[in-house]
């Protein structure tokens, strides 16, 4: 009898040890969401299995992304070089850090990573997941120059991170790997799939005369022969997320991929980027050097430029390019811009 | 002991008349036999490891690199000594660069069993061409709606020595042949192709290798000549159907092993 009473005794305490209350605070889960446009043409996004999307982790994340505390000297956020009125690039031709220094690269815009499949980001593919994407601005010495170390400090310290730690990632002990989870999962909310292209493909709206020759353009072989790199109408990311050298530079002062890889063939060869938000991401290309769209049209139609690893489908590179007319390239103008995206970039959602 | 006897023949009887027959795949377990996918030259392997550089030399003589090369294949069939035929409706984007995509395993099962031939469909016939995959658009293997829409049936890019002694891009991007490329595109003829691998015994752990012997392309029974035919061969149908011909040639069985877990 007596030894039933300790089994009964044993059971409750286990019992209690086992309540609602006890057995753990969950965060929310928050899967994205995903645009008819995307979900119906194109594969799943990326999610890693040990950082799913969470209310707190976005919002953590949001809160991040728009924080000084992340630089040395508490002048500079993320979102200084990847605004969201920019589609959450810059204006410069190549971003400035905290000391005034600027970078050798044009700031890349921050939107539909999620369905990176590849999951190699940055211009030259140096950053194989989102979020150790997000660890090396912070201590880059040209950009936000902190010490993780002493980042995490800043946020232990600071009355209300820990606090949100533990919403988000259900403990209050912050790490470089937390923070860039949660600013990773902000980033994957960064969805742009309401352009005035997306609406027609919809069959919500019309595009002129003008911008259906552009598409035109755009796809034909014997005239832009845009679509291998940047997509399509069933490809709704208008990128490949490839790399690929498109003939800017007879010789190369940034190898791109090649210094990554340490391939020669690499040599040259950047991140395809996304034709979505044109309107909003000049200047153009990784070192920013066209500032506008004029710019890059004209460099496809004439400015080729020849060298080893030029990839084997720039067109007619022995005469600089796909030699478009005048009228052709207003026109391709025309298509490109039907691509931006308004309500992205004044979505509530993603303004600090 | 005579009931005895007898209810042993009948007990016997009754094993023989249970005995699975393998060679039959009417009456055999169900599985998942693997593809492999490999490149040669001419009998020299290539692989990812030879890209970007000009180790090859066509039939007619041009030295050439090779880049990118990735192909579709679709609608494996198996079909029985009894003459069914065992359809599936599966497709692969075989890419010599990503490894992962040189192995297939059929996504639905067949029967064990000796088939007298295995086919696959060279790119999409033009049912499959007309729907819908999200894996192929994700790929960007596209073609557009003015040159007649669906896929691509191969992306195959590269650089070769021209008659200038220059070095030139082409792209051999095999495609449904399309004439009059606009909004009423027409089309002169099918390009898809069947490629019949011959008899193959399928048991559990089954493993295919579909070889690609890439100079079939340039050799036989169109010399080709990238000097004339290089790059915007897509709306070129006089090009698609050199390529549908030249095609019939490249692909062969390879080496059918099984693979013991």
């Amino acid at each position: 009898m007596k030894a039933n009473r300790w089994i009964l005794l044993i059971f409750a305490v286990c019992s209690l040890s086992c309540s609602d209350d006890e057995r753990g605070y969950e965060p929310t889960a928050m899967p994205l969401d995903i645009p008819e446009i995307f979900s119906s043409n194109i594969i799943a996004p990326v999610i890693p299995a040990d950082n799913p999307q969470t209310v707190e982790g976005v919002a953590l994340g949001k809160k991040l992304f728009f924080d000084k505390i992340l630089s040395a000297n508490g002048t500079k956020a993320c979102a200084f070089c990847h605004a969201p009125q920019q589609a959450f690039t810059d204006n410069m031709i190549t971003s400035v850090g905290i000391d005034g220094i600027a970078g050798t690269r044009n700031s890349m815009p921050i939107f539909n990573l999620a369905w990176n499949y590849d999951k190699r980001f940055n211009w030259d593919g140096s950053a194989l997941s989102l979020e150790r994407q997000a660890e090396e601005p912070v201590e880059n010495p040209i950009e936000l120059h902190s010490d993780w170390d002493n980042v995490v400090e800043r946020l232990q310290a600071d009355p209300e991170y820990p606090e949100l730690f533990q919403l988000a990632f259900n403990t209050s002990t912050i790490t470089k790997e937390l923070t860039t989870k949660a600013i990773a999962q902000f980033e994957r909310t960064l969805i742009s799939a309401n352009s005035k292209f997306d609406q027609y493909s919809l069959g919500q709206t019309t595009l002129t005369a003008q911008e259906l020759n552009g598409l035109d353009i755009f796809l034909r072989e014997d005239k832009g022969d845009c679509f291998h790199c940047h997509g399509n109408p069933n490809n709704p990311l208008w990128t490949n997320n490839d790399f690929h050298n498109n003939g800017l530079d007879a010789t190369f002062t940034d190898l791109g991929l090649g210094a990554v890889t340490g391939d020669p063939n690499d040599n040259g060869k950047f991140r395809t980027p996304s034709l979505r938000n044109l309107a909003y991401t000049a200047p153009y290309m990784h070192d920013g050097r066209f500032t506008t769209l004029d710019e890059v049209i004209d460099h496809y139609s004439e400015g080729l430029q020849d060298s080893p690893t030029i990839d084997p489908l720039m067109k007619q590179v022995d005469q600089g390019g796909v030699q478009l007319t005048d009228q052709e390239k207003a026109d391709l103008k025309a298509f490109l811009l039907t691509l931006s995206d308004p309500s992205f970039i004044n979505n509530p959602d993603f303004q600090n | 002991m005579i009931k005895k006897i007898i209810a042993l023949l009948v007990f016997t009887a009754c094993l023989c008349a249970c005995e699975t027959d393998d060679s039959d795949p009417a009456n055999s377990q169900q599985v998942n036999p693997t593809f492999r996918f490999t490149f040669n030259w001419d009998g020299t392997a290539v692989t990812n490891a030879d890209l970007n550089s000009f180790n090859f030399v066509n039939a007619n003589g041009e030295t050439l690199s090779i880049e990118r090369l990735r192909y579709v294949i679709s609608d494996i069939t198996f079909r029985t000594n009894s003459g069914e035929v065992l359809s599936t409706n599966a497709h692969n984007l075989v890419d010599i660069s990503i490894d992962n995509s040189l192995t297939f395993e059929l996504p639905s099962t067949i029967p064990v069993g000796n088939f007298n031939n295995v086919s696959f469909t060279f790119g999409l016939d033009n049912e499959d061409n007309a729907q819908n995959y999200v894996d192929l658009n994700s790929a960007s293997f596209n073609v557009p709606d003015m040159l007649g829409g669906g896929y691509h049936y191969m992306q195959f890019d590269g650089k070769f020595i021209n008659s200038s002694m220059d070095e030139q891009g082409f792209n051999y991007h095999a495609i449904r042949a399309v004439d009059n490329p606009g909004p009423n595109p027409t089309f002169p003829q099918d390009t898809f192709f069947n490629v019949n691998l011959g008899a193959i015994a399928i048991t559990n752990g089954t493993e295919i290798e579909i070889q690609m012997n890439i100079a079939e392309w340039f050799k036989n029974p169109n010399q080709w000549d990238l000097n004339v035919y290089n790059q915007m061969l897509m709306p070129n149908s006089t090009a698609q159907i050199l390529m549908f011909e030249n095609g019939q040639s490249v692909f062969s069985l390879g080496e059918v092993t099984q693979i013991t877990e």
